[in-house]
């Protein structure tokens, strides 16, 4: 037993040390940071400590506030829809009919690629008063005339959620998938015997047995998210304006345009705090259980 | 009989989402061979006019091939780095009893979690202090810290999915722990390494906030940024920019379909308990 602990912790202390390096002692670092006022701009202004001053500073910062509120707008909205469908599409996939493999092969390939790719295929379709969208959306009488999309922020939204929908139900629809798989095909049988359609079926059996997977995938969901940046950062770059400004994007914009890492740095603290509360939520809150039993 | 319409009913919403899901594939792909005048000029479903000029110019022009060597050396480098590292903890946190294993088990999968731009800053001032930035170890380095965890995360769980008794057997053969992983386990382990390297290798690919944030210029850049930077002189070269979406699509599209029934399983695995 106790080569065995030995040898167990020698292979584990490669990984835990490449993490607990790069990851969790800058993760420190930011906290300290974020302490500190540092303007790389103002590099005379040196490096003083300030004590909680950024943090009072985000307080009164009305657009991190708005960033904050886009940020939960979007998360809430695409994670409802991609629920839905992906609900949906576990429940098609996991039916035997022809044709299944090119229905899993089909959504797999929006997981796979790169975010700024996809975000640049719906910029591109969304994209001008003739672009495909206004015209398909016109052509089945949707829109009575083309529309900007991106020049106002109701509309810039439909195009960012549209993407994110189009990107992530897969992965949504994967995890709700191995769920229903584990269901044990008994309990419809003998609700089939007793005459219950599929609809009690679905309502009585599935779902009520399908939470657990529901409430992971809403985990990996809202953490996802919550620190969504690429998609709104190549779709809108956060406009018009900043009406659409995640608060990763105004974290990055914070840092590394603005170069005000000591504010920068407590942004992403608050992110992280949010994050972090979250998933606590979630795990203590929901009873989630994450990483299936030991063995 | 009553069910009929129900069928239909489904297949028409399947067909509908399987449409939805193609269909800004196929339109980049139209667009990627179309001269740049007529893209938004009455968009039409069918391509009118074929040309090859906007790959041509991605190439000659913009020299797409340096981001493109760019995202393999760092993907690569990541990938095969974190699956060294990750296989030997993998095997430890499947297969050895000790203390302490639920709680790395729980640091993992919290480090999974963790937004990346809550260490930007830190990371940006570390690697400007040791003059890495811009440079291949200075985005090889920033991606471990979600390639490591997640690497480690999936080969655990399916490590765990691989029956013992072979090993067991060998263990009352006398065989030493040694021996059972190397001779046993790692052979039948070798198709989850593959995968999980697929998959590592498909989040470094795609990755995107960390190699905007420390590279300078297009010597540098991964495929995702110089797509994203792609500026023209008086407007945005969109016949460019798809055409190079259908280049940074491809690899990933093609691995995705030649193993998808194995990247399915791996990336549930871990995530779903069963």
């Amino acid at each position: 037993m106790k080569y065995e602990a030995r040898l167990g912790w020698m292979l584990v202390a490669p990984a835990i040390g490449v993490i607990g390096l790069i990851a969790i002692f800058p993760l420190g670092w930011t906290l300290w940071e974020s302490l500190h006022m540092h303007e790389l701009r103002m590099p005379w202004l040196g490096n003083p400590f300030i004590g909680l001053g950024n943090y009072a500073e985000i307080a009164g910062d009305p657009r991190f506030w708005a960033a904050l509120g886009h940020t939960a707008f979007f998360t809430v909205t695409s994670i409802s829809l991609e629920l839905v469908i992906g609900l949906f599409l576990a429940l098609a996939m996991n039916r035997a009919y022809r044709g299944r493999g090119l229905v899993r092969a089909a959504i797999l390939v929006p997981w796979a690629i790169p975010t700024v790719v996809a975000a640049l295929l719906w910029r591109f379709m969304f994209e001008s008063e003739s672009g495909i969208a206004n015209a398909i959306l016109v052509d089945v009488g949707i829109l009575d005339q083309p529309i900007v999309w991106f020049i106002e922020t109701a509309t810039a939204w439909v195009p960012v959620i549209l993407a994110d929908v189009w990107k992530t139900t897969p992965f949504v629809a994967l995890l709700l998938l191995a769920g229903l798989q584990n269901i044990d095909l008994s309990l419809y049988e003998a609700a089939a015997v007793d005459g219950a359609n599929g609809w009690w079926q679905l309502r009585h059996i599935t779902l009520p047995l399908l939470k657990p997977a529901i409430l992971v995938t809403l985990i990996f969901r809202t953490l996802d998210g919550f620190r969504v940046f690429d998609l709104i950062y190549v779709l809108t770059g956060g406009g018009p304006g900043t009406s659409t400004e995640p608060v990763a994007l105004y974290t990055f914009n914070a840092l590394l345009q603005n170069l005000r890492f000591g504010y920068g740095s407590a942004l992403s603290v608050v992110i992280f705090a949010i994050t972090f509360g979250l998933a606590m939520l979630y795990v203590k809150g929901l009873g989630v259980r994450l990483g299936g039993e030991e063995r | 009989m009553t069910l009929r319409p129900q069928r239909w009913a489904f297949g028409a919403a399947l067909a509908l989402l399987v449409l939805f899901t193609l269909f800004p594939f196929y339109w980049a792909m139209v667009a990627s061979f179309t001269p740049d005048a007529a893209l938004f000029r009455e968009p039409s479903l069918w391509p009118r006019t074929i040309i090859l000029d906007h790959y041509r110019a991605l190439f000659v022009e913009r020299d797409f091939l340096t981001p493109i060597r760019n995202s393999l050396v760092v993907a690569g480098t990541t990938t095969v780095f974190c699956l060294v590292v990750g296989t030997l903890a993998a095997y430890a946190l499947a297969r050895l009893d000790f203390k302490g294993k639920p709680a790395i088990m729980a640091f993992i999968l919290a480090v999974t979690m963790f937004p990346q731009i809550s260490i930007v800053s830190p990371l940006y001032l570390l690697l400007r202090s040791l003059r890495l930035i811009d440079t291949y170890p200075g985005l090889i380095m920033p991606y471990m810290t979600f390639a490591m965890p997640l690497t480690v995360w999936i080969l655990t769980g399916s490590i765990r999915q691989i029956p013992r008794d072979l090993e067991e057997a060998a263990h009352v053969d006398g065989a030493s722990r040694r021996q059972s992983f190397t001779k046993i386990l790692l052979p039948l382990a070798v198709p989850s390494i593959a995968t999980t390297g697929i998959l590592t290798f498909i989040y470094c690919w795609n990755e995107f906030l960390f190699a905007l944030s420390f590279t300078l210029g297009p010597e540098r850049q991964t495929v995702p940024v110089a797509i994203a930077l792609f500026r023209g002189q008086y407007q945005v070269p969109w016949g460019q920019i798809l055409a190079a979406a259908v280049v940074a699509t491809a690899p990933v599209a093609v691995m995705v379909l030649g193993f998808q029934r194995r990247i399915v399983q791996g990336l549930t695995a871990g995530a779903v308990k069963g």
